[in-house]
């Protein structure tokens, strides 16, 4: 009892937060921030607290809350994208409110005529976090929106989120219910009709029974062949229209041959056909991929809505600079957007020369240069002089999300990995051997019996559809990714998957990926360095976001003032060139700035050296601290991967780093980002699969070029849309793991395709003899569709526990 | 056995009478939110039971 007291006392009422030493209070009740204590005295003035009695501690924590100007709803324009239906006395609207979470969320949001007068009802949607209001049109939307704002429920308000909403919500399409309704209803009705042929009962299935059941299950079939399944021909002409055969080519020729063949078999009289296989089917597949659209629903609100990304920015708050995560971002936050980092939300510059490389958002490279007060979008890539400016509009993690997952420069590599990815590999070969061996059994046939070769043909056809294989794929990679997500190992799609299984080569960047970025130690080397020194290094360091500029410029107190630079160049793989008036100063690599190298003696470091007017200075000699555990990842990956370094700085810490690597010849120092381009080209053309892991900045081009392009982020704005994972510097240790899970991964797939194929081998053999009965094919089909989706669900939850529960701590 | 005939066609009027029902469940919209009609039907009776009563024993929980 002492102890939830004490609880009591020190967390916050409305949200459950923890109190500052002194938390404010009112009547009795104890709050974080300022914002909590305003939503409880408003719904205690109105009588409301009910709120805190359905669940304990209900409320979001106000500290982050901020001064969103909703006065832009009542735009005529604007609000028509909210706004459902109005006539002279009342209005509809739609909101989306992410912060929505529990029952008294529920609670407050349908009492909100409680709390004003003029709302005439709320209605909540839960799933889909929406809340419809109806209210006078005597007062304007932005005081819905306000109301909502001052009870802690603040709407989210980016002008897509409309149509943003029908492609994220696919999985609760009304359509895929109907779809699986009719093909339900359909397949149970027909099993029903088929029972006497299964257990042959004669009375029963000899006419005219016989006929009625027939055409009573062709009349069933039909809904099921022309809606149910249409999303099966239509994925397969699609294909077939691209020259390509997808996973659903086979599928819809086999229900097609199905249909077709059952309909000759019923009004001939000849047989009863193999409705009630093709109903189950296309039931059992529907059900498929409605779970797959579920869980890859789940994964994008994942992504969109929990800070998915590691991504930070630098704030600037009274001259301060300040890491937050881009999420926390409000309109008029003023940020600092350094050499080659991405603009995360719609900004006016307020400082500086931008050059705006929009490449990630429009696949267009050339710098757009912008003078102070014009606009720049979200995704633009800041190139040059480090740059201020103020958000104007709230930085949407989903439009990053949308940026990574569909850059236009990178759909050339996408596309021809879908056409390479092993279902579609397995599939084209797959429906050649299909009909390869359907046209051997009819031709062995069709010298003694011709009817039986068509038979013998079609049967082949209906029996391999490979709905198990179709299945398998989604539903594996979809788990894994979901599996990794959650250990901070996030990937772009489900490609990413079996290329990292396919790994040969792992190439790493030094500086930022293996090094920490935040703990180093520096150390100056030559003449003394003045306070003007100090503040010219410190203004060029602090308009880069190089690892070593970082390191340097968290290393000089910040009393020095920064100084406003006339011009400012980076050059990647050498250094900073920066003039002010007349002084020109060179911060870089000593074979640029002395224009040869020193006679070295034993120990190295990294050293970073200074210029200033021509003049040499000295260097800054920075030992970094390499992340923990890295031994036992290079190792590790050592075992069955060719491990390489490429780094762009010097070779200073060669002989620290020749241990881990082993050879000389697998670290390559010096390396400008276009080599590095070129050594992984070099590497894919002897055919290998290159795995680059970098620090997204430096080696945005490399991470493209290879098959995997693995972004460590740490607490810096590194995110490169051109990547395809990003990996929480937390979790680094853990990447041998995460490409040994992938392997076995993708090892559940091929076990999976294994197993539908000695369903198929089994069927096969009737189906060449040409008396394939319709009981064998009703039993076999959803069998080995079920069987596989189970195997594949329990093998990944086998290969995940067995892969990731020891921890190398323990294990070492 | 021609009584088949019509037990045949009454199962399949039932059947198409529950997917009917169905289809215009869907319609309507009833799988689109499968958590909230589940808890409003809690706070109806809250609601309607006296706030004073309730006020104050929120009040006494919180004073231990």
């Amino acid at each position: 009892m002492e102890e939830t007291k004490t609880l009591q006392e020190t967390t916050c009422f409305h949200c459950g937060e923890l109190c500052p030493d002194k938390p404010l209070t009112l009547e009795d009740k104890k709050f974080c921030c300022e914002g909590c204590r305003t939503v409880y005295d408003i719904l205690n003035k109105s009588g409301m607290c009910d709120y805190y009695d359905l669940n304990e501690r209900p409320g979001q924590t106000q500290k982050k809350s901020n001064t969103v100007r909703y006065e832009f709803l009542d735009d005529e324009e604007t609000s028509k994208k909210f706004i459902t239906f109005r006539d002279a006395d009342q209005i509809h609207v739609t909101f989306y409110i992410p912060a929505m979470h529990c029952s008294s969320c529920i609670w407050l949001l349908e009492n909100l005529n409680r709390l004003h007068p003029k709302v005439f009802r709320s209605r909540v949607n839960f799933i889909k976090k929406e809340l419809s209001i109806v209210f006078s049109s005597e007062i304007a939307l932005s005081d819905i929106a306000k109301l909502l704002d001052r009870v802690g429920y603040p709407p989210h308000l980016s002008l897509n989120s409309l149509e943003e909403k029908t492609d994220e919500r696919q999985y609760f399409n009304k359509s895929y219910f109907y779809k699986l309704g009719i093909a339900f209803f359909s397949f149970g009705n027909i099993m029903l009709l088929s029972f006497p042929d299964y257990f042959g009962i004669d009375s029963l299935t000899e006419s005219p029974y016989r006929n009625l059941f027939g055409y009573l299950n062709f009349l069933l079939a039909i809904p099921v062949m022309f809606y149910s399944a249409s999303e099966f021909f239509v994925s397969a002409w699609k294909g077939v229209i691209h020259k390509t055969l997808n996973m659903d080519f086979p599928i819809a020729l086999g229900i097609l041959i199905m249909f077709v063949r059952s309909s000759y078999d019923i009004f001939s009289g000849t047989g009863s056909g193999y409705m009630d296989t093709l109903a189950s089917l296309v039931f059992l597949m529907l059900v498929g991929r409605a779970l797959q659209n579920m869980t890859y629903g789940r994964l994008s609100f994942d992504r969109d809505y929990k800070s998915y990304f590691p991504v930070s920015v630098t704030l600037l708050e009274q001259g301060q600079e300040k890491n937050i995560p881009a999420t926390q971002v409000k309109v008029g936050s003023r940020l600092l957007i350094r050499n080659n980092e991405l603009i995360p939300g719609d900004a006016i510059l307020f400082k500086g020369d931008a050059h705006i490389d929009y490449s990630f958002v429009t696949g267009e490279s050339t710098p757009v240069d912008k003078t102070l007060g014009e606009i720049i979008f979200a995704g633009g890539k800041q190139i040059g002089n480090a740059i201020e400016v103020e958000v104007i509009k709230e930085v949407s993690q989903s439009y990053l999300t949308r940026l990574w997952n569909e850059d236009t420069f990178e759909k050339d590599k996408t596309e021809k990995d879908k056409l390479t990815s092993l279902s579609n590999r397995v599939s084209r070969w797959f429906t050649l051997i299909i009909l390869i061996i359907a046209s051997g059994a009819a031709l062995y046939w069709l010298r003694t019996d011709s009817a039986r070769a068509l038979h013998a043909f079609t049967s082949v056809l209906i029996i391999t559809c490979p709905c198990a294989l179709a299945l398998s794929t989604p539903f594996t990679l979809g788990n894994a990714m979901r599996i990794l997500g959650k250990m901070k190992f996030y990937l772009k799609n489900t490609i990413v998957i079996e290329k990292l299984a396919q790994t040969d080569v792992v190439l790493f960047d030094k500086t930022g990926t293996i090094t920490r970025s935040g703990a180093a130690r520096l150390k100056f080397e030559g003449e003394e360095l003045s306070d003007y020194d100090l503040q010219l290094i410190r203004s060029a360091s602090g308009n880069s976001a190089h690892p070593l500029s970082r390191i340097i410029h968290d290393n000089i107190p910040s009393s020095i003032s920064k100084i406003e630079w006339d011009t400012y160049e980076e050059i990647s793989g050498k250094g900073i060139i920066a003039k002010k008036l007349t002084d020109e100063i060179k911060l870089g690599s000593e074979e640029w700035i002395c224009g040869k190298k020193r006679n070295h003696d034993g120990l190295r470091t990294m050293e970073v050296h200074y210029a200033i007017n021509g003049q040499y200075k000295g260097y800054f000699r920075i030992r970094s601290e390499y992340r923990d555990d890295l031994k036992h990842v290079i190792q590790d990956l050592q075992l069955k991967h060719q491990v390489k370094l490429v780094s762009g700085d010097n070779d200073g810490e060669k002989q620290q780093l020749l241990p881990l690597f082993g050879k000389e010849e697998n670290m390559l120092f010096h390396q400008s980002p276009f080599e590095k381009l070129e050594l992984v080209k070099q590497l894919q053309d002897e055919h290998k699969t290159v795995l680059m892991i970098g620090d997204g900045l430096n080696d945005a081009g490399a991470l493209a070029k290879s098959n995997v392009g693995i972004s460590v982020s740490e607490n810096i704005n590194n995110f490169s849309p051109a990547c395809d994972a990003i990996l929480d510097s937390e979790s680094f240790s853990e990447l041998p793991r995460f490409i040994r899970f992938s392997k076995a991964a993708v090892n559940v797939i091929l076990m999976s395709f294994g197993l539908s194929f000695i369903y198929n081998l089994v069927g096969l053999w009737f189906a060449v003899q040409g008396n394939l009965s319709p009981l064998v094919a009703a039993i076999l089909m959803p069998i080995s569709s079920i069987s596989v989706i189970i195997f594949t669900t329990i093998g990944v939850g086998i290969a995940s526990r067995k892969i990731f529960k020891p921890n190398y701590k323990t294990s070492s | 056995m021609s009584a088949l005939f019509i037990m045949i066609g009454a199962s399949l009027i039932i059947a198409i009478g529950f997917l009917a029902a169905f289809l215009w469940a869907v319609r309507k919209g009833q799988y689109e939110d499968d958590y909230s009609p589940a808890v409003r039907i809690l706070f109806d009776s809250e609601l309607t039971s006296s706030k004073e009563s309730k006020k104050e024993s929120t009040n006494t929980t919180d004073d231990k």
